[in-house]
């Protein structure tokens, strides 16, 4: 029996996650409700059965999510069993940030950035775990499997520590933690086919299906709810689409695609000619942009 | 995950039409073996354009990124107006302006066979570092060359490296050929020597290549140019090679466990990942290094009960017994152990900027096990341009060595050369949390088990309670001509007056005798003060109240003294004196000769003073007399019951 490349993709990441829970204090699995989470959800399932994950999962939500996206979280911390912690920061809240009137990057320092900061300082978690691969961005493919990040939450890609063989030191200092990647090794295609292969539950919005959008800067936005400002005598069109990554609806395009069902996208991104990250509007900010928001702490 | 008889039935692909030809993709894909290789050469060999190349031609890119690229070819790039592979891989915006790769970096492709991890390494010297850790997990080493140059000196010292780390394929791509006129003459030499070079080396199976990775020769295609060549090409070479995971999979069984997993009273499980042969249901297991054997009850995983797994997965298993199993521990064949040991002879990489100090204690992990290692004097380190084996006293950050190892246990283990999992390991500094060595064991030494503790039948229980007080080190660290001897002394004086044994182990007087043949390198002292404790701690077990002064001006060191002794045998006492006060006392003449630059590596002056962060007691000579302390240092010594009142 030889193990095909998802298999041992599989072990790999089962090793991870179960090397931080047994080095730990107080870990937590950061949770984004898109694929990416999901598969890191179910390795965590499938490393501790026939326990419940020892962890919560915890979302640093934006408020602009997909409903399906929320619809999906409550499904899933209650199928797992584990504890569900929704972290919202206050701040933003209070002003209201958005990313229509404030932009995205004011948004997703807001929301995402101070957000996973604020939360992760108030329950003091040691380790969060998080679904970044290393194919999703050029500054991704240096990173360590273990990162760890001062008091400040930065990072330091130039002080990283030597990973060798399958052993991660994870020992460090009061006050540091460490953001862990078990799926560094996965790639988008992987994530698909494991998906589809261990019939893992995904948010709907993943599969084509005719959605009102609307055009901004060439992306295609779906009209989600009443908060999306339309200009004047803007009607949205009824376009059959889907997403490849989901994050805050306002800022996630959508691309048109026949693929309803798994087996369908798989078959489309194996022939796609366009990365997942296009879709996503916050990696065009500036160049090099992914790399300085990770260096402020930025997932 | 149970494979590919999943897809049958599923609902989901059958709802649609043209799924039948998805459906078969995905079939063929999960049945993909994974193939990790690492790439290596010099800085201008070329290595991020060929691996630019190999993602390119197997179209593992999409069109954004492709327009990325071409954009900033146009930009950045140093081919004009075509495209600059190598940008794809230099990720980092600070490397991007230097023009060089200066870390690990994973990119991922695949074929219709195969899907591939590569992990570019870089080349130049100061990184060996990384090149270490980008081989680790490699079934495969592709070594590049420039045709114009030949073999370097860089090249011998990547091709040992690979041997070091026990891989077992080599690829030699000797690239730039466009640039020699593709001339078979070139390729040939550089071909025979590098055999002749190989064969010397041990390395195993090497296949040359001529390729242009620029141009394309021989990567996918067959170069139409260089038809004399009648050897594969580079990818159809990464297809077929053989995976070292078949090779593992019959070895003995080991499964050094993670997590003991235990949800309620009824089930106790045993996780971990199966680092060599296989594991069946009912098999008879044995638990090191205890030594214990079971049976295999269940192979417990989300998908169901297994009956057999195999080296990479990872499982849960349970025991027919109830036997202690806890994270650390190994389970193996009981038929087939590993064995068990404290000292080994390892090659060790120094991966950090402050040098390697035998005698002084490291963490040591090696799969799941932490232990504590001390490094004896290194027997030699390995000059990695002459691979001439050097005397050496450290050794400093990309420096190889060949040392003793002793650890404050005995740990189950297998030569590296057998297996990687049971045999790496990585060294940890107990204080900065760094990853700063990573070795390889080769073999135990005849004297771990050989030299046993004598078990003495007077103990120091019973010698203590005749002399009436609990043996303990008064540890007095602080700056030359802060006070310690004169502290000590005098409570030395006060302990005696008082009918109690004590000793005094006093910095110059040891060094006269026991220590006369040290000097004051960092080493050096690092061996001063390990042999000091050493004799505390046989004078502790004498019964004896002990004080030391010395420096000690590294915390590591105090920590290892520490931890040589029992819970609460240890009482640091940090002699604080601010250095403009030391070096007006001046008692002996010390700081003026380390000004005047007479005394090299004085603490304080040329080296550095690590001051306590939690002394048992501090006292502040500005405002305490010497007197009045010794006075509070015998108060703490009956308040904590160690003399009587």
């Amino acid at each position: 029996m030889t193990l095909s490349h998802l298999q041992r993709l599989e072990a790999e990441s089962i090793q991870i996650i179960r090397e931080v829970i047994a080095e730990a204090e107080k870990p937590v699995m950061l949770y984004s409700i898109g694929k990416d989470s999901s598969v890191m959800l179910h390795l965590a399932r499938k490393a501790f059965f026939p326990a419940v994950p020892p962890f919560p999962l915890m979302h640093v939500d934006t408020t602009w999510k997909f409903r399906e996206m929320y619809a999906m979280r409550e499904r899933m911390a209650a199928e797992s069993g584990m504890e569900l912690i929704v972290y919202k920061n206050q701040e933003a809240v209070d002003k209201n940030i958005n990313p229509f009137t404030h932009g995205s990057a004011v948004h997703t320092d807001l929301w995402k950035t101070q957000g996973l900061k604020q939360a992760l300082d108030k329950y003091g978690f040691d380790a969060a775990f998080g679904g970044a691969r290393r194919d999703e961005e050029k500054s991704r493919a240096k990173e360590r499997v273990f990162s760890f990040r001062t008091a400040q939450h930065r990072w330091d890609p130039k002080n990283q520590r030597p990973e060798l063989w399958r052993l991660y030191n994870a020992r460090k200092h009061r006050g540091e933690s460490i953001r862990v990647f078990p799926l560094s090794n996965w790639t988008e295609l992987d994530i698909w086919q494991y998906l589809y292969l261990e019939k893992v539950p995904i948010v709907p919005l993943y599969y084509s299906k005719v959605r009102p959008v609307v055009e901004r800067d060439g992306a295609l936005i779906m009209v989600d709810d009443e908060r999306m400002p339309l200009n004047p005598g803007e009607k949205p069109m009824m376009k059959k689409v889907r997403f490849r990554t989901l994050g805050c609806y306002p800022l996630t395009g959508a691309v048109e695609s026949n693929a309803e069902t798994l087996a369908e996208v798989i078959h489309e991104i194996a022939g796609a000619r366009t990365s997942e990250r296009e879709g996503r509007v916050i990696d065009h900010d500036a160049p090099s942009s992914m790399e300085a928001k990770k260096q402020e702490g930025y997932f | 995950m149970s494979g590919t008889e999943k897809i049958a039935g599923d609902s989901q692909a059958a709802a649609a039409p043209g799924v039948a030809v998805a459906d078969a993709g995905i079939r063929l894909r999960v049945s993909k073996s994974l193939l990790r290789f690492n790439t290596c050469g010099s800085v201008d060999d070329g290595k991020s354009t060929l691996i630019g190349r190999l993602l390119y031609d197997s179209k593992a890119l999409f069109d954004d990124q492709l327009a990325t690229l071409e954009a900033d070819s146009k930009k950045v790039g140093t081919r004009g107006s075509d495209i600059d592979y190598a940008l794809l891989l230099d990720g980092l915006s600070a490397e991007r302006e230097q023009g060089i790769t200066i870390d690990v970096s994973y990119r991922f492709f695949s074929t219709e066979k195969r899907n591939f991890i590569v992990a570019d390494t870089p080349g130049h010297e100061q990184y060996t570092r990384n090149m270490v850790t980008g081989a680790s997990t490699a079934d495969l080493s592709i070594i590049l060359i420039d045709a114009r140059k030949g073999i370097l000196t860089q090249t011998r010292r990547h091709s040992v490296l690979v041997k070091l780390l026990g891989i077992r394929h080599v690829i030699l791509v000797v690239n730039k050929m466009d640039l020699v006129d593709y001339s078979r003459e070139v390729f040939t030499k550089i071909e025979s020597e590098y055999r002749a070079f190989a064969s010397e080396t041990g390395l195993p199976e090497v296949t040359c290549i001529p390729i242009s990775a620029v141009k394309g020769d021989n990567i996918i295609d067959r170069s139409p140019v260089m038809t004399w060549y009648e050897g594969p090409t580079l990818m159809h070479l990464l297809d077929n090679v053989a995976i070292d995971e078949s090779r593992v999979r019959d070895l003995p069984l080991r499964l050094p466990i993670q997590w003991v997993n235990r949800p309620n009273h009824e089930f106790r499980g045993f996780a971990g990942t199966i680092v060599g042969g296989k594991i069946h249901k009912g098999d008879a297991i044995r638990v090191q290094p205890s030594g214990r054997t079971s049976t295999v009850s269940r192979i417990v995983t989300f998908d169901g009960d297994l009956d057999e797994a195999v080296a990479g997965q990872s499982i849960t298993i349970t025991l027919a017994d109830e036997v202690d199993v806890s994270r650390g521990d190994l389970i193996v064949a009981a038929n087939d152990p590993a064995e068990v040991a404290d000292q080994f002879e390892a090659t060790v990489v120094w991966m950090n900027e402050a040098p390697l100090l035998p005698g002084r204690s490291y963490f040591m992990k090696i799969g799941t096990k932490l232990a504590t290692a001390t490094i004896s004097p290194l027997k030699y380190k390995i000059n990695m341009n002459t691979m001439q084996h050097l005397a050496a006293a450290t050794l400093e950050l990309n420096e190889i060595g060949v040392c003793n190892l002793e650890l404050d246990r005995a740990i189950p283990f297998d030569p590296y050369t057998t297996n990687r999992d049971t045999g790496g390991f990585i060294l940890i500094d107990r204080i900065t949390n760094d990853t700063v060595g990573a070795g390889m064991l080769q073999f135990a030494l005849r004297r771990a088990s050989n030299v046993q503790w004598q078990a003495l039948d007077v103990n120091k229980a019973g010698r203590s309670e005749l002399k009436g007080q609990k043996p303990c080190v008064l540890w007095f660290t602080g700056l030359s001509g802060a006070g310690k001897s004169t502290i000590a002394n005098l409570v030395d004086k006060k302990l005696h007056s008082m009918n109690r044994h004590t000793y005094l182990l006093d910095g110059d007087n040891v060094r006269h005798g026991l220590n006369k043949n040290l000097g004051f390198t960092e080493v050096d002292r690092v061996e001063n003060i390990r042999r000091v404790a050493e004799v505390a701690k046989l004078m502790v077990d004498a019964g004896l109240i002990v004080s030391t002064a010395f420096i000690s001006p590294f915390r590591a060191e105090r920590q290892m003294a520490r931890t040589l002794l029992e819970t609460g045998e240890f009482i640091e006492i940090f002699v604080d004196t601010p250095i403009g006060v030391a070096e007006e006392r001046d008692p002996k003449g010390l700081y003026k000769k380390a000004r005047r630059g007479d005394l090299k590596n004085f603490t304080g002056i040329d080296s550095p003073y690590e001051f306590p962060e939690q002394p048992e007691i501090r006292i502040d000579t500005t405002a305490t007399s010497p007197e009045a302390a010794a006075e509070s240092i015998v108060n703490y010594l009956v308040e904590k019951e160690i003399i009587p009142r």
